[in-house]
């Protein structure tokens, strides 16, 4: 099976006066269709580096990564943009919705820089918003939700531009452990059933049950050996509503 | 697109409302400013521009109408007899001074025609009739200027130049640029008003016969009539008005106050909208790193400025209408034809994009990474 991203001898540098700063070192990583995929490790290890850059957001120091087979080191600030737009969609850990817009305006957006008339946007935001849950919040604000529909309505936006790859910081970060269970439920789901690539940067063991694959990230390089999810019997419960949602 | 460059602008009703107030202060400033000039401009040469004349014919060495030199009035025959003139005509303007019944003096400037020819007759006449100026002693003069000069009503006798003068008519709205209001009588009058010589005017104004050219002829007048310049009216108007404008720097302040209100309102609404900008810019960072061009992000942005434009403009307008239309019972009149109202839109717009460009250019550098932080 092809990977979603293939990662590299990845390195990247920030410049930071004559020296410099190492954030990754050779960084080999693949992210699969149909797999959660979860970043782990201390803070400043640089596995948010690592996102922004599978992300397409910050480009790499050398090495290689292919975003959907496709080289993407080396292309320019026009080219990053389509691409993101083309295979990426993401779920931030404050959210960052437009607050200005409401939840169907949210996702909206998002059609609208996909080249979406109008009238079909909004048809397909209130069919993503019902997905996740969110039928009787079409008109709302994100002022007026909840953490847990605002982290909703931003996988709803994610989702909108059909990305093979959805690319997540700590989405739970920002909710308590039901709605953050409820949300990593959506995820799974995201993967399992709809066989995207989704990887999720978190420093909440809580959520770390629902990973496929775990890799813990320390000091620019990954940890070996890979590992499986770490048990989490308080987190095996599923949510129904949210699950059904979304098949 | 969903409407967040609206919902942005209107989200935060106090800064729309310094936004706002920052483009209607900037247009009320460049319209009466503009107006001002434009209002200037036309009183310089009102008189040579509501002449009739196809020519001026001068002393040498006249820059403007207000500097005229007395001239042997023979040369009006000699006018008359070069081919291509249809009608010449004497012309006095000159300053003297006005006696009012208080014992107060106003300096006015007399303009001394030829009643029974159509040059140079006063024009908007709102009470009596250019023929009144045909009985002893009479003049006519601007509405606007009764308070002024002591005047009340029609039939008043005052003293001009020490010779008695009576009031038979109105004018309204010919202003004089200089503070001298304009007082129209015969030529007779204005000779003793002004204390010229019986056989001495300061203009000859000349209408051209059909298809005469006017290069031709001012050829002719120059080589037959000694000692005299002859200019167009379109031109005498223009050295008038730029001596006024320019040569006095007068105009020149009225231009850079309006430049000032440009300066101003670009100034007030570019910190507006920069910072309406940096308050939205985690969500700029947001739509780029969604995948949003940079295209998109300024449409966002100039979308802002141009609402912010239009709708200050329609309010600064609004209040510029009210300031044009007091201005007009006052002695500087503020001018605002229509292409100057359109002009003014196009360069709110123009005021308003060129300062979102600040913002563009903060928003070009944002990198969309930092949306991982935090």
């Amino acid at each position: 099976m092809q990977s979603a991203i293939a990662v590299r001898e990845l390195t990247k540098t920030y410049a930071e006066g004559s020296a410099g700063t190492l954030a990754l070192r050779g960084v080999d990583l693949d992210a699969h269709p149909g797999e959660l995929l979860m970043l782990v490790g201390p803070s400043g290890s640089g596995k948010t580096t690592l996102l922004s850059i599978m992300g397409c957001i910050l480009t790499a120091t050398s090495g290689s990564v292919r975003i959907a087979g496709r080289e993407v080191v080396g292309l320019g600030e026009k080219q990053l943009p389509a691409l993101r737009l083309e295979h990426i969609g993401f779920v931030f850990q404050g959210f960052n919705l437009f607050p200005t817009l409401s939840a169907a305006e949210n996702v909206e957006l998002m059609l609208d820089l996909k080249g979406v008339s109008a009238a079909k946007a909004k048809k397909r935001a209130h069919e993503l918003l019902d997905q996740v849950g969110l039928g009787g919040k079409f008109e709302s604000f994100p002022a007026d939700l909840s953490g847990g529909q605002k982290q909703r309505v931003a996988i709803a936006r994610a989702l909108a531009g059909d990305p093979g790859i959805i690319l997540a910081d700590e989405p739970t970060a920002a909710l308590d452990s039901h709605t953050g269970r409820n949300v990593m439920q959506m995820m799974s789901d995201l993967a399992h059933q709809r066989g995207r690539a989704v990887v999720i940067v978190t420093h909440d063991s809580r959520v770390l049950s629902f990973a496929d694959r775990i890799v813990k990230i320390e000091d620019g390089a990954i940890a070996a050996p890979e590992s499986e999810p770490v048990p989490a019997p308080l987190l095996t419960q599923t949510l129904p509503q949210a699950s059904a949602g979304l098949a | 697109m969903p409407p967040l460059a609206q919902r942005n602008l209107f989200h935060d009703k106090v800064r729309l409302t310094v936004t706002l107030t920052g483009i209607v202060f900037s247009v009320v400033l460049i319209v009466v400013q503009l107006g001002l000039f434009l209002g200037f401009t036309t009183a310089t040469s009102n008189l040579i521009d509501h002449s009739g004349a196809d020519l001026w014919i001068t002393s040498k060495n006249v820059p403007y109408v207000e500097q005229g030199v007395a001239f042997s009035e023979r040369k009006l025959n000699q006018v008359r007899a070069i081919p291509g003139v249809a009608d010449a005509q004497k012309l006095i303007a000159r300053w003297t001074q006005w006696k009012r019944h208080d014992g107060g003096q106003e300096s006015v400037q007399i303009v001394g025609i030829n009643v029974d020819d159509p040059l140079e007759r006063p024009w908007n006449l709102v009470e009596g009739r250019v023929e009144d100026l045909k009985s002893p002693d009479a003049v006519i003069l601007d509405e606007l200027y009764k308070q002024k000069l002591g005047v009340t009503r029609i039939g008043e006798v005052f003293e001009i130049g020490g010779h008695r003068a009576r009031v038979v008519g109105f004018t309204r709205g010919i202003r004089s640029f200089t503070t001298s209001p304009y007082v129209f009588t015969s030529f007779k009058n204005a000779q003793d008003y002004t204390g010229l010589r019986e056989d001495q005017t300061m203009f000859i104004l000349a209408r051209l016969a059909p298809g005469a050219d006017w290069h031709e002829v001012r050829s002719e007048l120059l080589a037959h009539v000694k000692d005299v310049e002859v200019f167009t009216t379109a031109q005498f108007s223009r050295m008038t008005t730029f001596y006024w404008m320019f040569t006095t720097g007068a105009g020149v302040a009225v231009l850079i106050a309006a430049v000032l209100g440009l300066v101003v309102g670009f100034v007030v609404v570019a910190q507006t909208i920069y910072a309406t900008t940096m308050d939205h810019i985690r969500e700029f960072g947001t739509l780029k790193a969604m995948g949003a061009p940079n295209s998109y992000v300024y449409k966002v942005i100039m979308k802002q400025a141009a609402i912010s434009a239009v709708i200050g403009y329609v309010l600064g307008m609004i209040v510029s209408f009210f300031v044009v239309q007091g201005s007009q019972k006052g002695g500087a009149a503020i001018l605002m034809p229509p292409t100057m109202a359109v002009g003014m839109f196009f360069l709110t717009l123009a005021m308003c994009v060129g300062a979102a460009l600040v913002s563009i250019n903060k928003v070009t550098h944002i990198d969309p990474a930092m949306v991982f932080k935090g």
